[in-house]
């Protein structure tokens, strides 16, 4: 029978299944940040092992300092947070798990380390402390995010027991024009979804658009599935897959690498396989995105207006965005581009791989930033190789600051924080409420628009500079 | 775990769409250990203002609503992030239940891990109890669990959807990793078969 990719992932991982039909999956690797310590505590606790250490691997960076870095977690001046990453390496240090910390070379962003290093293959079972561990799904993984507790049930059994997700494939057709990326393609579709669209499934995305992308843009596509609501975001593994993961230093080495493109060529869905919902779209049509208010959903074009709250038909929506207009302080029919930025980040697991530091770095370079503006690398290794293209030099140039790797300004557990009242143009993937800090105001947008929101101190179609 | 059965408790209505985790526990209190009481940092930044004074119009500052132990909220109630604080603000402040018109999937997932129940009804049978609930502030509901139903102070009963191992295991509050830790013996086989079939992956004793 035809089956689907996500089927064939499951297929391959389950142990067995309960009485109530969920699945015990084996898990390939476990990923966690500082912020399930509360799995590590309760273990202790509970006087139980760790059962295999080696498939566990744990990263600082929601709480690493983006300056000052010379003396490693010493140089954090917040005891907290300076506790947080401490703490990580106290438990990997005890527990034998695999650690980059604060000083490790190759430290970074989960979602950025894992797959750079080549940790990620096609058909394994991701699962992490963070939501945003679909990003691994852009290599043909089933990768997702779960609480402390089933950290702590895997840490403890390798495995998790998963209800098995509804197969959702999203085509999208045609070709993405030029100054348009995956970012603006996935918040299109969390628009056309909504936020809680993807809710009990799983996203395959499929087309010649998404075949089109190269594995950095498609590790931004299948990153902020999870704010569609979905479980899961995946793309099948082909040509690009195998190139990206050959020269990394996790990749199967010599005779394993035949054996094992051989089997990932054997995971994607079948022909005629059935999926519980199929959406197509027509990529050609997607333009710049912004966010104007506070969830991923309330996103348009950059050459549209914001919207009216009382266009929408549902009333909950009609609430939300009346609501997310106040506190965004925007009213509704203000051309996107004449919204006025007080601050630029760039960076974040969603956009700050080189690719994306490039498209930010073409549209900065021989400009001025006339409001501050951050840009921080998704790893040390981004930065390494950021730095031997000379992009920094060209952002120090056009007034951006040059920071060191970590979720940074995303989340700002790191203390890199929007003051309450400012309007941050930002390449991240949240937008609620004080995401960026209490009263912050957060516009998402893609790398090239962030930087060109930071030369003209308002949000700015990017197309026309790509042009000129 | 506490076993969940049958709850008859203060309902709070707070009718929203997309109630996300980073209202429900802002970030920056996720490095507090658990002994600080997670309680207080339930929805903080609604409860309270700038100067940390609480903000007397949210519900739960209201007096008829400090001991809720059921809150009603609507559809894709606790979307966002991973963090199991957001849960542990909900216990520690001593809510055991939510009733929505839907919820994400990973906070659904960290609620039964636990002891709190989501209890899914149709929208706009959340928004009609929400409706009573504001009527008569500081009524009571019941949740049976056992029974898959909410009981209005009036005597209506709706049955609301749970998933059926969810359901169980607030049932029998028993340590999941106990139950795991029975298949042992299947989980070092299927090991060992991957093993074999997957090879390159524990090349040199690690994986990949």
């Amino acid at each position: 029978m035809p089956t689907t990719m996500l089927r064939k992932i499951i297929d391959l991982h389950t142990v067995t299944r309960s009485g109530d039909g969920d699945l015990l999956l084996y898990v390939d690797y476990n990923v966690v940040h500082e912020g399930p310590f509360y799995a590590f505590d309760g273990l202790a606790r509970e006087g139980r092992d760790i059962l295999r250490p080696l498939q566990t691997v744990a990263f600082a960076d929601h709480y690493v300092p983006t300056t000052g870095r010379a003396r490693g977690s010493a140089g954090i001046r917040d005891a907290e947070a300076r506790g947080m990453v401490e703490r990580l390496q106290s438990n990997a240090q005890r527990t034998g798990i695999v650690h980059y910390g604060i000083d490790h070379p190759q430290q970074g962003i989960m979602h950025v380390v894992a797959p750079e290093l080549g940790m990620t293959h096609p058909g394994m079972l991701i699962v992490g402390s963070d939501s945003h561990t679909c990003t691994n799904g852009a290599f043909g993984a089933l990768a997702f995010g779960v609480g402390a507790s089933q950290i702590k049930h895997i840490l403890a059994t390798q495995t998790l027991w998963f209800k098995a997700p509804r197969a959702m494939r999203l085509t999208v057709n045609g070709e993405l024009a030029t100054g348009v990326s995956a970012k603006d393609l996935i918040l299109a579709i969390i628009a056309r979804l909504g936020i809680g669209g993807g809710s009990g499934s799983a996203i395959e995305y499929a087309g010649h658009a998404v075949r089109a992308l190269s594995m950095e843009a498609r590790m931004t596509l299948c990153n902020m599935t999870i704010e569609a609501g979905a479980r899961a975001g995946m793309v099948a593994p082909d040509e690009k897959t195998y190139e990206y993961l050959r020269s990394t230093p996790y990749a199967p080495q010599g005779a394993a690498w035949e054996q094992a493109q051989e089997f990932w060529a054997s995971l994607p869905s079948d022909p005629g396989a059935e999926f519980h919902t199929e959406i197509e779209m027509d990529g050609s049509k997607v333009a710049p995105m912004v966010t104007w208010g506070t969830s991923q959903d309330e996103a348009c074009g950059v050459d549209e207006t914001v919207p009216d709250p009382a266009s929408f038909a549902d009333p909950g929506r009609r609430a939300r965005a009346t609501h997310a207009l106040a506190y965004m302080a925007i009213e509704a029919g203000t051309p996107v581009s004449n919204i006025a930025i007080d601050r630029v980040f760039i960076g974040s697991c969603t956009n700050a791989r080189l690719e994306d530091l490039r498209a930010a770095a073409r549209v900065a370079d021989g400009h001025r930033a006339r409001i501050p503006a951050i840009v921080v690398p998704g790893s040390r290794t981004v930065k390494r190789e950021a730095e031997a293209e000379g992009l920094h030099e060209i952002f120090l140039r056009a007034g951006f600051e040059w920071r060191d790797s970590g979720c940074s300004m995303c989340t700002g557990s790191n203390g890199d924080l929007v003051p309450r009242g400012e309007r941050c143009a930002s390449t991240s993937n949240r937008n609620m409420e004080g995401r960026q800090g209490k009263g912050s105001r957060t516009h998402l947008m893609s790398p090239a628009m962030a930087a060109a929101a930071a030369i003209a101190g308002r949000i700015v179609d990017v197309r026309p500079l790509l042009r000129s | 775990m506490e076993s969940f059965t049958v709850l008859k408790a203060v309902a709070a209505p707070f009718y929203h769409a997309d109630v996300d985790t980073d209202e429900l526990i802002p970030h920056r209190f996720l490095r507090k250990p658990l002994s600080a009481g997670y309680g207080n940092f339930l929805f903080h930044d609604k409860r309270r203002g700038p100067d940390e004074r609480e903000d007397p119009s949210f519900v739960l500052n209201m007096p008829a609503y400090r001991q809720a132990q059921i809150l009603i909220s609507g559809p894709n109630f606790g979307c966002g992030s991973t963090r199991e604080g957001a849960v542990y603000a909900l216990r520690d402040f001593g809510i055991r239940a939510v009733i929505a018109s839907g919820f994400s999937d990973i906070f659904s997932s960290n609620c039964a891990q636990n002891g709190v129940v989501c209890a899914t009804l149709p929208d706009p049978v959340v928004r009609n109890l929400c409706e009573g609930l504001e009527s008569s502030p500081g009524s009571e509901l019941t949740i049976d669990l056992p029974n898959q139903q909410v009981v209005s102070s009036d005597g209506v009963t709706y049955r609301f959807e749970i998933d059926s191992s969810r359901k169980s295991r607030l049932i029998d509050g028993r340590d999941e990793i106990d139950v795991t830790l029975k298949h042992r013996d299947e989980i070092a086989q299927f090991e060992a078969a991957y093993m074999k079939r997957l090879p390159w992956l524990f090349q040199a004793g690690r994986v990949t």
